[in-house]
C-alpha cells in the first residue's frame, strides 16, 4: 500500500539520527524530501502545501529542537498529522466510520463514482459483509447503461447467495431503484444496496440522474467508491460528488496493490467525510474497516502489525497454538507441523498482502517475487514423505530424497533446500523457545505504541 | 466534427483550467522564479508528477538564465516545447501488412480495456478488415458477455470459452481460428490485474508465450489501457506490465473529465512508450490516434 512513502520517509528519517539536536535547516530540508514523497503518492498539491506547512510549524519549535531522539519526535508530528488528516484514531470518528442502519427497514444505500473504481464488486463485498452478520441484503442493478453490468451484479449475487434485482439494459436506473425497495419492503429483505452506474463528476445529465435517485430512494447512506490509485483529480472528484450529493463516505479500492494511496489524504481532507472501508483484492469477501492510525503507521514505515495480528486470529484457532508451543518447547517441530502452519498461512489470504503487513519487510520483499505456488510445492514434497520421515527428518537419505521428488514432481535439489530451510527453522525456533524472541516482540510492540 | 475539435472539446476543462491558470499566470508578468514555481505547480496538480515536472521546470529556469526567454509570452512557447518533446512519436495504431495482426490489451482493473477494445474493434471493420475479439477475461463476472456485445455492435467475431477458463488457451484459439479464417486483426482481451500480482503477470507471460508460438512476431501490439484519472502508480504499472508483456503503446481513456493524464509526460520520459490511442468520450468515434502536436495545442490553446 504506501510502502514506497515509508520507504522514502524512513531514508529522510534516517538521515535526521543521530544528528543530537536538530537545526531549523535540517528540518526544511526534511520538508522538502516529504513533500515530494507526498506528492509521488498523488497527495492533492494543495493538501500537501497545508500539511507541510502544519508539520513545519510544530516541529521548528521547541518541541523537536530541545528533544533527545529528534528523528522520533518528527516522525510522531507527522504521523499525528497524517492520522488526524485522515479522520483520526479516536472513538468517536470510529464510530463514525461505519454504516448506518436506519430504525424502519429497508436501509437504503447508494454507491456512486467514476467509471472503473469498483462499485459493482465491493457493493458484492458489502452485501456479503451484511450477510454474514446476519442481515438480509438486496442488490439492486441501477448500471443498465454498460453492456453486461447486469449480468456482472446477477452473477456475482448468485456467487454469494445474495438476491440480485435487475432488469432491462436502458431502463430507467430512477425507476429500478425505486422497484427494488419495494420489492424489499415486501420480501422482507432489510437493506438494498444500490449499484449505479459509473460515471464523470462533470457529466451534468449524469450528474442530475443520480440527484433523481437520491430524491426517489431516500438512501441512508450514500457511498463514494474511489480508486486508490487516483491522482490529483480526487480532490475534484470527491468534491463534486459530495458537493452534489453530500456523501456519507468513502470506499477506497484496489488497496492490494502498491499504489501509495495519496488520495486518503486528499478525499478525506477536501469532503471531511470519513473513509469507511477499503477493498483489498478481487475476491468478494475482501473489504476491510479502514484504520487512518494503521495507515499513517504504514506511512512511517511501521508495517501494518495490528491488521497481521487480527488476521492471524482470525485464522487460526487457541488450542492448536498452545499445542504448537509445547512442540516448540520441547524441540519436537515436524514436518506435519509445518505442513499444518502453511495451511493456516494459506487461509490468511495471500502472501503478499501478508508480507505487506510486517514492519520494515515491505522494502525487502518489494522486487522479490513472492509466489504462492512455493507453499503449494513445499506441501506436495511434505505430502510425498511417509509419516515417519515428517516425524525424523533424519532418516531421509539419498533414495527417499529421490522418491520425495519422483513423488512431488519435484528435484532432489529441491528436496535439499527443504530439509535445509527445515532445519534453519528449528533452530530458529530454540531461540524463541529461550524467549529471547518473545522479548524482541515487547519491544518492538513498546515502541508502536509510543507513537 | 473534425479530430481537432472533438479533442478540443473532450479537452475543454482540462484546457480550461490549464490555460486559464496559464493566461492568468502570464498575464503581464516578468519572468522569475517565482513565475517558474506556480508553473511548476499547475504541471503537478495535472498529474505530470513531482520529477518529471521539476525536470521542465529546470530546463526552462536554464533557458531563462542563458537569455533565451524574455518574456512571459516566450516563456508560454517554451514551455509548450518542452512538453511536447516529452510526448513525441506517439503514432496511433497501424495495422501492418502481417495477417493476422494481433493486438493484446493489458492493464490494471476499471480502467476501460474492454471499453477501447470494443471501440477499437468497431474501427477496424467500419475499415473493412475482419477482426476476431478473444474474451481472454475469463475471470472477471459478466466479462465475456460485455465483450460480446461489443462484438455484436461492431461486427466483429468471437472467440470465447467459458468464465474460468485458461486465457492462454482462448488466445490460442482466437489466433488459430484467425488464421483458418483469414481475419486480418485479433484483438486479445485479458482481465484487469494488479502490477503486483506475481501470478496474474506470469499469467500474462503465458499468454504472450502462447501467442508468439502460435504466430511468431505476435502480438505486434501491446496496448497498456491506462485511465488518465490514475496518479503516479502508472509509471509502476507501466514498468511492470513492460517487464511482463513487452508493452508497446498505451490508451489512455477517460480524458473527457476533468483529469489531465499528465502522466503520459513522465512515462514517455523514464520509460519511453509512446501514448497511441486516447479516449475523450463514451461514443465509438471517441477513440482517437495520439497525437502529439494536437495534444500539446489542445492542452495549452
Amino acid at each position: 500500500m504506501f510502502e514506497a512513502l515509508s520507504e522514502k520517509l524512513g531514508s529522510i528519517f534516517k538521515k535526521l539520527k543521530g544528528r543530537g539536536l536538530l537545526k531549523e535547516e535540517d528540518i526544511v530540508e526534511a520538508m522538502k524530501e516529504i513533500r515530494i514523497a507526498l506528492l509521488e503518492a498523488d497527495v492533492n498539491f494543495k493538501v500537501v502545501k497545508d500539511f507541510t506547512e502544519k508539520i513545519k510549524t510544530r516541529a521548528v519549535g521547541k518541541e523537536v529542537i530541545d528533544s533527545i531522539t529528534p528523528g522520533q519526535q518528527v516522525v510522531k508530528i507527522v504521523h499525528d498529522e497524517l492520522c488526524s488528516l485522515m479522520g483520526g484514531g479516536d472513538e468517536a470518528s470510529q464510530s463514525q466510520r461505519k454504516i448506518h442502519l436506519s430504525p424502519n427497514p429497508p436501509t437504503v444505500i447508494m454507491m456512486v463514482g467514476l467509471h472503473g473504481s469498483g462499485k459493482t464488486t465491493t457493493s458484492a463485498k458489502l452485501a456479503k459483509g451484511f450477510k454474514k452478520d446476519g442481515r438480509r441484503p438486496l442488490l439492486a442493478a441501477l448500471d443498465t447503461q454498460r453492456p453486461a453490468a447486469i449480468e456482472q451484479l446477477t452473477s456475482l449475487g448468485s456467487q454469494t447467495g445474495i438476491p440480485v434485482y435487475g432488469t432491462r439494459a436502458g431502463d430507467d436506473p430512477v425507476k429500478v431503484g425505486a422497484e427494488a425497495i419495494k420489492k424489499a419492503q415486501a420480501e422482507g429483505w432489510d437493506i438494498v444496496i444500490l449499484d449505479t452506474a459509473g460515471r464523470l463528476h462533470v457529466d451534468e445529465d449524469l450528474m442530475k440522474e443520480l440527484d433523481a435517485v437520491k430524491a426517489e430512494t431516500k438512501p441512508r447512506e450514500i457511498l463514494l467508491v474511489a480508486d486508490a490509485m487516483t491522482g490529483q483529480d480526487a480532490v475534484n472528484i470527491a468534491k463534486s460528488f459530495n458537493d452534489r450529493l453530500d456523501i456519507n463516505g468513502v470506499v477506497l479500492t484496489k488497496m492490494d496493490g502498491d499504489a501509495r494511496g495519496g488520495a486518503a489524504l486528499s478525499i478525506a481532507s477536501v469532503t471531511g467525510k470519513p473513509i469507511e472501508f477499503i477493498g483489498v483484492g478481487e475476491k468478494i469477501d475482501l473489504l476491510e474497516p479502514f484504520h487512518p492510525e494503521r495507515m499513517a503507521g504504514r506511512i512511517l514505515g511501521m508495517g501494518d502489525i495490528v491488521s497481521l495480528v487480527e488476521k492471524a486470529q482470525e485464522s487460526v484457532n487457541a488450542e492448536d497454538v498452545a499445542n504448537l508451543h509445547k512442540k516448540i518447547k520441547e524441540d519436537r517441530f515436524t514436518f506435519e507441523d509445518l505442513r499444518d502452519q502453511i495451511k493456516q498461512i494459506k487461509k490468511m489470504g495471500p502472501l503478499e498482502n501478508i508480507l505487506g503487513m510486517i514492519p520494515g519487510l515491505g522494502k525487502q520483499i518489494k522486487g522479490a517475487s513472492v509466489d504462492d505456488r512455493e507453499f503449494i510445492r513445499i506441501e506436495a514434497m511434505i505430502n510425498s514423505m511417509t509419516k515417519k520421515e515428517r516425524e525424523n527428518y533424519a532418516i531421509i537419505n539419498g533414495s527417499r530424497k529421490k522418491r520425495i521428488a519422483h513423488g512431488s514432481g519435484t528435484t532432489v535439489s529441491d528436496v535439499n533446500k527443504l530439509l535445509k530451510q527445515y532445519v534453519q527453522m528449528k533452530k530458529m525456533l530454540k531461540m524463541f523457545k529461550s524467549g529471547r524472541g518473545l522479548d524482541r516482540i515487547k519491544q518492538m510492540t513498546g515502541f508502536m505504541r509510543g507513537f | 466534427m473534425g479530430f481537432f475539435d472533438r479533442l478540443k472539446q473532450g479537452l475543454l476543462k482540462t484546457r480550461k483550467s490549464i490555460v486559464e491558470k496559464a493566461e492568468a499566470l502570464f498575464l503581464g508578468r516578468t519572468v522569475d522564479e517565482g513565475l517558474l514555481d506556480e508553473l511548476e505547480e499547475i504541471l503537478i496538480m495535472a498529474d505530470v508528477g513531482p520529477r518529471a515536472s521539476s525536470d521542465i521546470i529546470h530546463a526552462l529556469k536554464e533557458r531563462f538564465k542563458k537569455g533565451d526567454i524574455s518574456d512571459s509570452n516566450a516563456l508560454k512557447i517554451a514551455l509548450k516545447e518542452e512538453i511536447r518533446k516529452s510526448v513525441e512519436d506517439g503514432s496511433g495504431i497501424k495495422v501492418t501488412i502481417e495477417r493476422p495482426y494481433v493486438i493484446l490489451a493489458v492493464g490494471v482493473n476499471g480502467v476501460g480495456k474492454t471499453t477501447t477494445i470494443g471501440k477499437l474493434a468497431s474501427r477496424f471493420t467500419k475499415e473493412g478488415l475482419k477482426v476476431i475479439l478473444a474474451a481472454g477475461d475469463t475471470f472477471r463476472a459478466a466479462a465475456i458477455e460485455q465483450l460480446e456485445i461489443w462484438s455484436e455492435r461492431a461486427g466483429a467475431q468471437i472467440v470465447k470459452h467459458k468464465s474460468g477458463a485458461d486465457p492462454a488457451a482462448v488466445a490460442y484459439d482466437a489466433i488459430v481460428s484467425a488464421k483458418a479464417r483469414g481475419a486480418d486483426v485479433v484483438i486479445i482481451d485479458t482481465a484487469g490485474r494488479l502490477h503486483t500480482k506475481v501470478n496474474l503477470m506470469e499469467e500474462l507471460k503465458k499468454i504472450k508465450r502462447v501467442v508468439s508460438k502460435e504466430l511468431p512476431f505476435a502480438p505486434h501490439e501491446v496496448l497498456l489501457v491506462v485511465d488518465a484519472t490514475s496518479g503516479q502508480n502508472v509509471i509502476h504499472q507501466a514498468k511492470i506490465f513492460g517487464e511482463a508483456a513487452g508493452v508497446t503503446g498505451i490508451a489512455l481513456t477517460k480524458l473527457d473529465g476533468t483529469a489531465k493524464g499528465g502522466i503520459v509526460v513522465a512515462i514517455k520520459r523514464e520509460l519511453d512508450i509512446p501514448v497511441k490511442l486516447i479516449g475523450v468520450g463514451e461514443g465509438v468515434e471517441d477513440l482517437r490516434d495520439f497525437n502529439a502536436e494536437e495534444f500539446v495545442e489542445a492542452l495549452f490553446g
